[in-house]
């Protein structure tokens, strides 16, 4: 009885809890949004069908390309600030040393703080007259301290605010990581007289692979879809110079009550974050999840 | 269908659930959701003012023995709730709107009442109300509105410390605008303080250069869809004086960084780090609380938005917020009641010295002796005289247009300053919004 019951796999009634919660809070809100993309509606009343009209109306936006544009910069630039220095704060955090422990400890507290939270913190300490953009505005080439008024700038220092607000994280992911690379690699090393240098990019680099994947698939699936401190430091501004696509289309849904033209604009969003997430994986091999552990 | 049934069911448990708790607050009786017989006023949530308007209703049904009640909201909810419940069993008798485009949308829609039997049984009604500011509650010739709350014009505060020390004077013209600007460049200090990050600040400028260079009529047509109306020479002509402004410096280079939410501007202009700032007449409210030296020390001077000479306007117009309005729902089943209330109320004297004495300055005729008794004289009856003798009272564009223009218009001007986009560009691009 038991080893029956053990040999068995388990039925559908295993997944159910999953499948109903995926389809109630994943599969029905993209359909209701496929179905709003059909439709004229201004958030009241009911929703007119008007066919492929906001579809073809996506052509004809002039902000579109711009945003996009700007949505695939924001993400690269993301990615190239980020990993680096998640990288090396997480490798050097994981030492035993007890310094690094207090030190990483301080590191992590902007995770806990909300986006809204660092918005309006960093449009006061950015304010050009009253903030430190005013004192340090002239070491960093803003002698008057204008940084998110300038067109030329502005998207540099909201990229640089989301990795302030998002390296802490990937860092936790490298440290937890690094701690699970079996210190008899690093011995065997020692003892072949590796330096510290070599042993990084010889060891620590390709056991952190995988880690690397995952971190950089959430970075780059999150810079896709990043808008709240945008929306909240610049709102996408000046002129549309960090109008990024998902802000975009939260501009369009709930600023100019253009439901249908913005749901729109939330499935071509949807597609290509799937996309993205699909090519990196496969690039990268990460969905044969190989491990490359020692006695794996 | 289902959707629609399942939302006014959804709306009306809502509804039910906040009248019964504003019940017990404006005195009225704890079950009031389901008595029928009530007429229900709806506003926005306002600590200064919904007291005075609880009085004021409590005495109106002390004295006719009609049940009127008191139900309010906060802003946003308040938008949503209007509009769902409008045209159902749901709706109020009376509801608070912007006036404008706000209110014309609801004229369209065949959901507000005109009043104008209602002015000529009682012609006190508008003979009381400020022309300017009663003409803003009119769609199409017909009065849907009556002014319920005070005036908040647009205005041009001055730093009267910095004009001291650069020995200039307030501007009253264009030409001297440009005057001082270059005055005040010379002694380094930012002539104007302008929260440029957001696009609504900006819109003031245009709003008045327009208002002085084309006449009120010109953001009439603008509001009307006239074709054309926004390639105006006289639009064009606003947009270059705006282009001018900002490459004489008379923002500064950094304006685009700053922020009016956490009072960059108005901090600014408050340290004498800048000598202008044109806002509406709330920022009076705001320094007094954030900088009350400045009002203290008689630093704060303030002056009508400059003439334009050879400008079709009228100098004494004025843009800004006129009031706050009631109206009358149309299918309402106590038209009557709500009228007769709106009559007997908003023109009296209990009603209008309670907006005053919440700081308000009402848009009714005849209360100069009545502001000047009270705190903030100086500035409350410039305020009143601006507004009263106003020929024209020009709505926020950004509340007389559809949401979907306005956030357009704000976005296209913001390149404008930043000569991203040339006045011509701007013209054409704001004509294909809709």
């Amino acid at each position: 009885m038991t080893t029956a019951a053990h040999r068995a796999r388990p039925g559908f009634v295993w997944a159910a809890p999953a499948v109903l919660y995926f389809a109630a809070l994943g599969i029905l809100p993209v359909g209701g949004v496929v179905y709003l993309s059909f439709t004229r509606w201004n958030g009241l009343g009911d929703p007119q069908w008007i066919g492929t009209a906001n579809w073809s109306a996506l052509a004809g936006d002039p902000e579109i390309g711009g945003s996009i544009g700007r949505t695939v910069l924001l993400t690269v630039v993301s990615w190239l600030l980020q990993t680096p220095l998640a990288l090396l704060i997480g490798v050097w955090a994981a030492g035993p040393q007890r310094n690094r422990a207090v030190l990483s400890t301080l590191f992590f507290l902007p995770l806990l703080l909300s986006s809204a939270a660092i918005a309006l913190m960093f449009v006061s300490l950015l304010d050009p007259n009253f903030g430190l953009a005013a004192d340090f505005g002239r070491y960093l080439g803003a002698p008057d301290g204008n940084f998110l008024g300038d067109p030329d700038k502005a998207l540099y220092v909201i990229a640089s605010v989301i990795a302030w607000q998002f390296v802490p994280f990937h860092t936790l992911l490298y440290q937890s990581a690094t701690r699970q690379i079996p210190a008899s690699l690093y011995e065997a090393a020692a003892i072949d007289g590796a330096t510290g240098v070599r042993q990084f990019f010889a060891i620590t680099l390709p056991q952190l692979r995988n880690t690397i994947v995952a971190s950089s698939v959430l970075m780059l699936v999150g810079s896709l879809t990043y808008f709240e401190m945008i929306l909240l430091t610049t709102k996408g501004g000046p002129g549309t110079s960090t109008r990024v696509l998902p802000l975009h289309m939260y501009l369009k849904g709930f600023d100019g009550f253009e439901m249908g033209y913005a749901s729109a604009l939330a499935v071509l969003l949807v597609l290509v974050g799937t996309l993205l997430s699909v090519v990196v994986v496969r690039l990268t091999g990460y969905h044969r999840m190989a491990s490359d552990r020692e006695g794996a | 269908m289902q959707r629609r049934t399942f939302l006014s069911m959804a709306t009306a448990a809502a509804l039910t659930a906040t009248v019964t708790a504003c019940g017990g607050s404006s005195g009225a009786d704890a079950e009031a959701g389901g008595d029928t017989a009530k007429v229900q006023v709806w506003a926005l949530e306002d600590a200064a003012v919904n007291p005075i308007a609880t009085s004021s209703i409590e005495a109106f049904n002390a004295a006719s023995g009609r049940q009127v009640q008191l139900v309010t909201y906060v802003n946003d909810a308040y938008k949503q709730k209007l509009q769902v419940s409008m045209g159902s069993p749901q709706a109020p008798d009376v509801f608070f709107n912007w006036g404008g485009g706000n209110l014309a949308q609801f004229v369209e829609a065949g959901q507000a009442e005109p009043l104008d039997d209602l002015i000529a049984k009682h012609p006190d009604l508008s003979s009381k109300f400020l022309p300017s500011v009663l003409e803003v509650g009119q769609v199409d010739g017909k009065q849907y509105g009556l002014p319920m709350l005070g005036v908040l014009p647009v205005v041009l505060f001055v730093n009267k410390d910095v004009f001291a020390r650069a020995a200039v004077e307030p501007p009253a013209t264009h030409a001297e605008l440009l005057t001082v600007v270059d005055a005040l460049k010379a002694k380094g200090i930012t002539p104007i303080a302008l929260a440029g990050s957001q696009g609504w600040t900006e819109l003031m400028w245009l709003e008045y250069l327009l208002d002085r260079i084309g006449g009120a009529g010109k953001f009439q047509a603008i509001v009307a869809g006239q074709d054309g109306a926004w390639q105006d020479p006289s639009v064009i002509k606003s947009l270059e004086e705006i282009q001018n402004l900002v490459k004489r410096g008379a923002f500064g280079s950094n304006y685009a960084s700053v922020n009016y939410d956490n009072q960059g501007a108005s901090k600014l202009f408050a340290t004498g780090k800048a000598a202008m700032h044109l806002m509406g007449t709330w920022d009076f409210s705001l320094q007094q609380t954030a900088n009350p030296k400045l009002i203290k020390d008689g630093k704060l001077g303030y002056v009508p938005f400059p003439a334009y000479e050879g400008g079709a306007g009228d100098p004494k117009a004025v843009v800004g917020n006129p009031s706050n309005y009631y109206s009358v729902t149309a299918n309402s089943t106590h038209k009557d009641v709500a009228e007769q209330f709106l009559a007997d109320s908003l023109t009296s004297d209990a009603y209008i010295n309670g907006l005053i004495d919440a700081g308000q300055v009402p848009a009714v005729k005849g209360i100069e002796a009545t502001l000047k008794a009270k705190p903030n004289a100086e500035f409350t009856t410039f305020t009143y005289d601006l507004v009263a003798q106003a020929p024209t009272f020009t709505q926020s564009w950004d509340q007389a247009l559809s949401p979907a223009v306005s956030a357009t218009l704000l976005t296209n001007l913001q390149k404008v300053f930043l000569d991203q986009m040339a006045p011509a560009e701007f013209a054409a691009a704001m004509a294909k919004a809709k």
